[in-house]
């Protein structure tokens, strides 16, 4: 008998991966190659690095969400947790006070403390993340409004303002959201907490039967995910140099939106940070698109739920095709 | 001829699951589908059914050619399938259950008579001599309760042909006795039934015909009275099997060893009271009983899936607390659960990633991952237990129901388990895999393990256990010598006592 797992298969999964996102990917090739037909500008240097300024905290978010919706959860609380850190990190970054690490680290702890409590309340409280996270969207943004006393925390040292800033010509939060895209994707390949991740979306009675302690998978995705939405946070400030209460209201429904166009999907298992770069890719090229072209925002809103729907629809199409 | 296949063959993408296959069903008849996995029998039924269109040849409904396109045209020309898979919707009573699809209209148009509905589903479930609680949500039953009103729900529905994909998978002895009679009274009513199984007794007191499948071919149709056990197995594999009926005298038996695993007086609310049993390393101890007497339940909390609330568990002679699953396997204890698609798979993931799930602390010590380690059990352990598949990188999902069953198996002994509990570890798996299981089951014991296994198939479990174990509605009845006792006797003990 041939050995059943003969080498030419080990090829497979990577095939099927990357088959599963030609759809993002052409869906971005034939958007870029209409968009530099239709204006030239699209392609200069500026536009793109524009772009990617612009999908960097969509991009960081995106990247940690992706974690919880492949263990079948979902997080409703980003925007919340990026108002609440930023702030905390604008309190701790006027001039002179702190070296930079202190700001940067006090808003990822504490998104990290808002993710890690939404763990413990689906895993340890048995709420349905829905639930869970909608909570935290509300509390989280009170607690931020509090600590500012419901005012824009201003008074902010050049250090973090930088962070919005270039490097070598490379805007700052494009780097962010490369390091972490790729630390993500390398903890989902190379661990075994990624490897459980997937395991506990794709079935977690299964996962609990093989002996993997489900609730601290959970808790680490909901702790990730604050932790990376607390950094979305605090880019977020530096950009706008304030510490904004009132800042990322309806952040979470982009990035769940780029996650899901990336091929994850919501019922958990399936899916990676690759995909959902593209995804975040497809829709800030999109968008950047339509300001190219004069479009008013109005009606970008229209074109952008058009093409949420459209992506998912389009994939389930094939895949109804594929099981044919 | 009530159904017949013509010349039907059919493809999924490149594998021909069909070819050329005819088939005949007469008014009256009971006609048996047999072969191993991947033969073809629920491609062909399923075509039958309206639930897929073959690629040629044709369908004749009374010896009119058809094309069904979709189980409600089957329906329509009285053929009626009963799902191996139960797809009952959990928040709907029984009786909605039942006649989902056909509701009675009520006076006013787009309403249900409701009263009818119930009166209907009463008398449904009588036919089949099933006390079920009509208004109670399908959710609440049993798995045989919910397959009893799958079949009812058939039978309801189906004037001239009823298939049945493994009806009595799920189903204890009583239910099953009480199947048999319903299918007496359809044949005497002319209702031709196809029947799937993979249990050989089964087969020749139900069937007058029997047809043969294999490779997606048409082996045989022949009178049941013409075949015998070893013949049709002959048939369905293509060659003999030697020697799997005498596997357990075979082997040596378990001299006393040390006992690996004592229970004591281990109880939980509603599920099983006061089990106690031993069972000593190189020993296989057998535990019978119907549906729903508590083998499960005792498996379960041994495991630490839904652990006991009083009792002792002792491992190696010390006292052990079991509250979840990688408690257990921490102990060295490993289980292969009764339902695959619950407990058992990740079906999205690659096959070897669901080989190698419970062992990867093993193979990988330390955070990080190594694939080529990974590679290597996993690929070993396909070879070892015969895993068939379209490469390592598929999604097991995509496998056939006996290579998942292998998949599971391999992922439980990957992790080098010293007690061993198989809940209906061949449910469902063709035959040739089946005697794969049992020589597997005989190796383990001699390995020193300790192996606790459940089945409802009794000869399976008179051949492979040292001791068997006999449980009752939640208590151990009785331990017998499975070389001297006969299944009738055993019965006797797994029956609930009537009250007179």
């Amino acid at each position: 008998m041939p050995c059943p797992l003969g080498k030419r298969n080990r090829l497979n999964p990577g095939f099927r991966a990357w088959g599963s996102r030609m759809g993002v990917v052409l869906a971005l090739l034939a958007t870029g190659l209409a968009l530099a037909c239709l204006c030239p500008q699209f392609l200069s240097v500026a536009n793109l690095t524009n772009v990617v300024r612009q999908v960097a905290i969509n991009g960081i978010l995106a990247v940690g969400v992706t974690l919880v919706l492949l263990t079948g959860g979902v997080d409703l609380s980003l925007g919340s947790v990026v108002a609440l850190s930023g702030v905390v990190a604008a309190h701790l970054a006027h001039p002179g006070e702190y070296p930079l690490a202190v700001p940067v680290l006090a808003g990822v702890l504490a998104g990290a403390a808002c993710g890690g409590l939404n763990g413990l309340v689906v895993t340890r409280g048995r709420v349905p993340p829905f639930i869970a996270t909608l909570g935290m969207m509300t509390a989280a943004r009170g607690v931020a409004l509090v600590l500012s006393g419901g005012r824009p925390v201003s008074n902010m040292g050049p250090a973090l303002t930088r962070l919005a800033g270039d490097w070598a010509r490379v805007p700052v939060p494009a780097l962010v959201l490369a390091a972490v895209a790729l630390g993500a994707a390398w903890m989902l390949r190379n661990t075994r907490q990624g490897r459980y991740l997937y395991a506990v979306g794709g079935n977690e009675q299964a996962a609990r039967a093989a002996g993997i302690g489900v609730r601290g998978v959970k808790f680490l995705a909901y702790a990730l995910c604050g932790a990376l939405a607390g950094l979305a946070g605090v880019v977020l400030a530096a950009r706008i140099t304030t510490g904004q209460p009132n800042a990322g209201v309806a952040y979470e429904l982009d990035p769940i939106a780029a996650v899901v166009i990336g091929g994850t999907s919501l019922a958990g298992g399936v899916g990676g940070v690759g995909g959902t770069l593209l995804g975040v890719l497809l829709m800030g090229v999109i968008g950047n698109g339509l300001d190219l072209l004069n479009v008013s925002s109005y009606y970008q809103q229209i074109v952008k739920g058009l093409i949420i729907v459209g992506a998912v629809w389009f994939d389930r199409q094939r895949r109804s095709v594929e099981r044919e | 001829m009530i159904l017949a296949a013509k010349e039907v063959s059919k493809a999924f993408g490149g594998a021909q699951a069909l070819r050329g296959v005819s088939f005949e069903l007469a008014a009256g008849e009971v006609h048996a589908l047999m072969g191993e996995n991947g033969a073809g029998k629920s491609t062909l039924v399923k075509i039958l059914a309206g639930l897929h269109a073959p690629d040629a040849g044709e369908v004749l409904v009374r010896g009119r050619p058809v094309r069904l396109r979709g189980p409600h045209e089957a329906l329509r020309n009285g053929i009626a399938m009963i799902h191996q898979e139960l797809m009952p919707v959990p928040g709907l009573s029984v009786a909605e259950n039942l006649l989902l699809g056909r509701e009675p209209r009520g006076r006013l148009p787009g309403t249900v008579d409701r009263r009818a509905l119930r009166r209907e589903a009463v008398r449904l479930l009588g036919l089949l001599d099933a006390d079920l609680p009509v208004d109670a949500p399908m959710g609440t039953l049993s798995v045989a309760g919910m397959q009893t009103v799958e079949i009812a729900r058939a039978l309801g529905a189906a004037a001239a042909a009823v298939i049945m994909d493994e009806p009595t998978a799920a189903l204890s002895g009583r239910e099953v006795a009480a199947l048999f009679r319903v299918i007496a009274a359809l044949k005497a009513r002319g209702v031709g039934i196809i029947y799937i199984t993979h249990k050989m007794d089964e087969v020749f007191r139900v069937a007058d015909r029997i047809t043969v499948l294999r490779d997606g071919c048409l082996v045989r149709t022949a009178p049941a009275g013409e075949l015998d056990e070893s013949r049709l197995i002959a048939l369905m594999v293509g060659r003999e099997l030697s020697g799997w009926r005498h596997l357990a005298t075979q082997r040596p038996r378990a001299d006393a060893g040390e006992p690996l695993l004592v229970v004591r007086g281990l109880s939980r609310g509603g599920a099983f009271r006061d089990v106690s049993f031993e069972i000593r390393r190189g020993e296989v101890v057998g535990l019978a009983g119907l549906m729903g007497a508590g083998r499960s339940e005792v498996a379960a909390a041994l495991f630490g899936l839904a652990p006991a609330e009083a009792g002792e568990i002792r491992v190696r002679g010390a006292a052990v607390r079991v509250r979840r699953p990688s408690d257990a396997m921490r102990l060295g204890i490993g289980m292969v659960t009764e339902d695959r698609r619950g407990y058992g798979l990740v079906p999205q993931m690659a096959v070897w990633q669901n080989i190698t799930l419970a062992a990867l602390p093993q193979l990988c010590p330390g955070p990080l991952l190594r694939r080529t380690a990974e590679r290597a059990a996993a690929g070993e352990a396909a070879a070892r237990y015969g895993i068939k598949a379209d490469g390592a990188g598929q999604a097991v999902r995509l496998l056939s129901g006996g290579n998942q069953q292998k998949v599971v198996i391999a992922r439980t002994l990957l992790a080098q388990p010293e007690i061993v509990i198989l809940d209906e570890p061949t449910r469902g798996i063709d035959i040739g895999a089946k005697a794969e299981v049992h020589a597997l089951i005989a190796a383990l014991a001699a390995q020193g393990r300790a192996v606790l296994l459940i089945s409802s198939e009794m000869p399976e479990l008179l051949r492979l256990s040292d001791r068997l174990l006999v449980m009752r509605q939640g208590g151990l009845v009785a331990e017998l010598d499975p070389l001297t006792v006969t299944q009738e006797e055993v019965l006797s003990y797994a029956m609930p006592v009537r009250k007179a």
